[in-house]
């Protein structure tokens, strides 16, 4: 893949991904926990970002499968608060992801009082994703062509740009910051990086970032 | 058949355009259909409305049948059961009966293709000739697999695990004695065809009077078989609960062989359960009554599904994406279609629908927002254009092992 930035322009990618079934199921936190441990990567990144892409207009966002799963199919409260309220923005590596999920089942399954099974048929099935990043016809060379673009442009190429781009570059930030950065919008590239897309919706997230550029830019 | 391009109104440029660039990503390569009937029955359906669209977009998608008699039909039903959960014995002259076939379709058939897409287990046999004909090989499951019985699946599994992948339609269908990749294809509707597309007040106003229901009042609606598996009895007594305090209608539609005894003894039970009540419409539709279909979703204030199983349930798709909100029982797969409180309700039981009705019938802004979020959720999921886009991208992993793809 081409870098998003040629120059001093932008170039705008999208994605689009085909899901794969792992054939592994967790009725009860118990399976939940074994299974997180042994997935691939892949999968936890599925469980805790695809969620979002399903369900963009849904708000409140139901931040990752885990924690949606244990409070309103397991009916499990407290613990699927605690899975929830995971700060997915702070981890750029998926296995330090997994890392926090692991230790908040582990100290639940030592203390519970008691076990839990969900009802037949509402298992968790673990999945996993394939991946296709290709370019767009769009190139942002100045901020007007950017918020144009950005008002068009698939909820797919935001996804990318925002959600990925921290995990492939490994990143606090995202592409835009990055490029808004390189341009010279050092204020512009802060608040963006500041944004926190796992709680707000796809569509959500553009009026923002529009928003931001439209104070900043 | 509608053009690819008209879908672009409703699901936008840049979607059909990423269906143009991914099919471009499969020039030069063929890619064969099989299955086992060009006419009725829901795969011959799905892949009458897919190959031309796939054709359209720019790849070689060719589709083609094998051939077989009364008997070898007969046992690919009683497997087609079994893989329903339904205990069946099928004998080894059967299972030996059924491979003969299959190897005598792979001398007789053109065998042509970069990709070999073999729908359903019929002609699951051809695989075993992948050596000499090449290519990718993909087995592609319409139906449940919930519950498979162990001889039908360990006979299946041999052959499907000589496939590169094989695909599913739910998430709890796949299985973990499969060691091909497996990959996970939602059904779809087509937002164009005559159940789902656009309708004129003035044309629902018309059916609505064809069946005499009142347009002023509150209409239930569920649309299913007379099948016990749809649980139309229960609707009734949903429909009782909630008469009590709001004054509503009925609607019980759907249509089923006249030769099926136990769907004309349900009609009957159904007849019997509503006798006297006259807000209460069992329609009993011929084929091809899409378009009653479709007004009767739109004219109503709710859809339920009560299914006691369920296999998809494209029910519950179609009336989301009328904006409708929708009660549906969570089996099958409509938890993937509904979010409970967010794009529609879950329920369980009798009381627990005819709670949430009455909660929707008194409160129709939240219901409202219900049907609001419904549509937005199947129109980024399960119309034909994901299920176009989930083929080319299948196709294309074919020729790509790594989880990140990038296409330059």
């Amino acid at each position: 893949m081409k870098d998003v930035q040629d120059g001093n322009s932008f170039r705008f990618y999208t994605q689009l991904y085909i899901v794969r079934l792992l054939g592994i199921k967790a009725r009860n936190p118990e399976e939940l926990l074994k299974a997180i441990k042994k997935v691939p990567p892949s999968s936890i990144y599925y469980h805790t970002h695809k969620f979002l892409q399903q369900h963009l207009y849904l708000s409140p966002e139901p931040p990752n499968d885990f924690g949606f799963w244990v409070s309103n199919v397991l009916n499990l409260k407290k613990l699927g608060e605690a899975i929830t309220s995971i700060d997915t923005i702070s981890f750029n590596d998926l296995e330090d992801l997994r890392e926090e999920f692991v230790n908040i089942l582990d100290e639940y399954e030592r203390n519970k009082e008691f076990s839990v099974n969900c009802p037949e048929g509402q298992e968790l099935h673990f999945m996993s994703c394939k991946t296709f990043v290709f370019p767009t016809k769009y190139v942002a060379r100045n901020l007007d062509e950017f918020k144009k673009i950005v008002k068009k442009i698939s909820i797919n190429s935001l996804y990318f740009h925002i959600f990925e781009a921290r995990l492939r570059k490994k990143i606090q930030g995202n592409d835009f910051s990055l490029w808004f950065e390189k341009i010279g919008k050092h204020v512009l590239a802060k608040e963006i990086t500041k944004l926190d897309p796992y709680t707000i919706t796809l569509e959500g997230l553009r009026e923002k970032i529009l928003a931001l550029t439209e104070r900043y830019g | 058949m509608a053009d690819i391009r008209d879908y672009s109104r409703i699901v936008g440029h840049d979607r059909i355009d990423e269906l143009y660039f991914l099919a471009e990503q499969l020039k030069g390569k063929s890619i064969l259909n099989i299955n086992s009937t060009a006419v009725g029955g829901g795969v011959a359906e799905i892949l009458s409305r897919m190959i031309p669209l796939l054709k359209q977009v720019g790849t070689n998608a060719k589709w083609d049948v094998i051939k077989g008699d009364d008997r070898f039909f007969s046992i690919s039903k009683k497997m087609h059961n079994a893989l329903h959960g339904v205990q069946i014995d099928i004998s080894e002259e059967e299972y030996e009966y059924f491979i003969e076939i299959n190897r005598r379709n792979c001398e007789e058939m053109n065998l042509e293709g970069d990709i070999f897409f073999i729908h359903d287990p019929q002609p699951v046999i051809l695989v075993e000739r992948r050596k000499k004909l090449k290519g990718k090989w993909v087995w592609r499951c319409h139906i449940d697999f919930t519950t498979p019985q162990k001889d039908v699946m360990r006979f299946l599994k041999n052959y499907i695990n000589k496939y590169d992948a094989s695909v599913f339609s739910a998430p709890a269908f796949a299985r973990n004695e499969i060691r091909v990749p497996q990959y996970l294809i939602s059904p779809s509707i087509d937002p164009l065809s005559d159940k789902n597309r656009e309708l004129p007040t003035e044309a629902i106003n018309t059916i609505l009077e064809k069946f005499k229901i009142d347009e002023k009042r509150p209409i239930v609606t569920q649309i299913s078989r007379f099948d016990y598996l749809k649980d139309p009895l229960g609707v009734i007594k949903v429909y009782k609960k909630v008469k009590k305090y709001i004054d509503c209608q009925l609607v019980l539609a759907g249509g089923g062989a006249t030769d099926d005894p136990e769907g004309m003894k349900v009609l009957n039970e159904v007849k019997e359960a509503s006798y006297g009540d006259t807000d209460i419409h069992i329609l009993f539709l011929t084929p091809g009554s899409d378009i009653e279909i479709n007004a009767l979703q739109r004219a109503s204030s709710v859809v339920l599904q009560k299914s006691l199983r369920e296999g998809f349930g494209l029910t519950v798709a179609e009336a989301l994406w009328k904006g409708k909100p929708v009660i549906a029982s969570a089996v099958g797969g409509i938890p993937l279609q509904i979010t409970h409180k967010y794009s529609g309700i879950l329920t369980y039981s009798i009381d627990g629908t005819s709670h949430f009705l009455k909660e929707l019938l008194n409160n129709t802004d939240y219901a409202k927002r219900l049907g609001e979020n419904g549509r937005e959720h199947i129109k980024s999921n399960f119309l034909i254009t994901r299920h176009l886009r989930d083929y080319l991208l299948l196709f294309l992993s074919m020729f790509y092992q790594e989880d990140t793809v990038f296409l330059d």
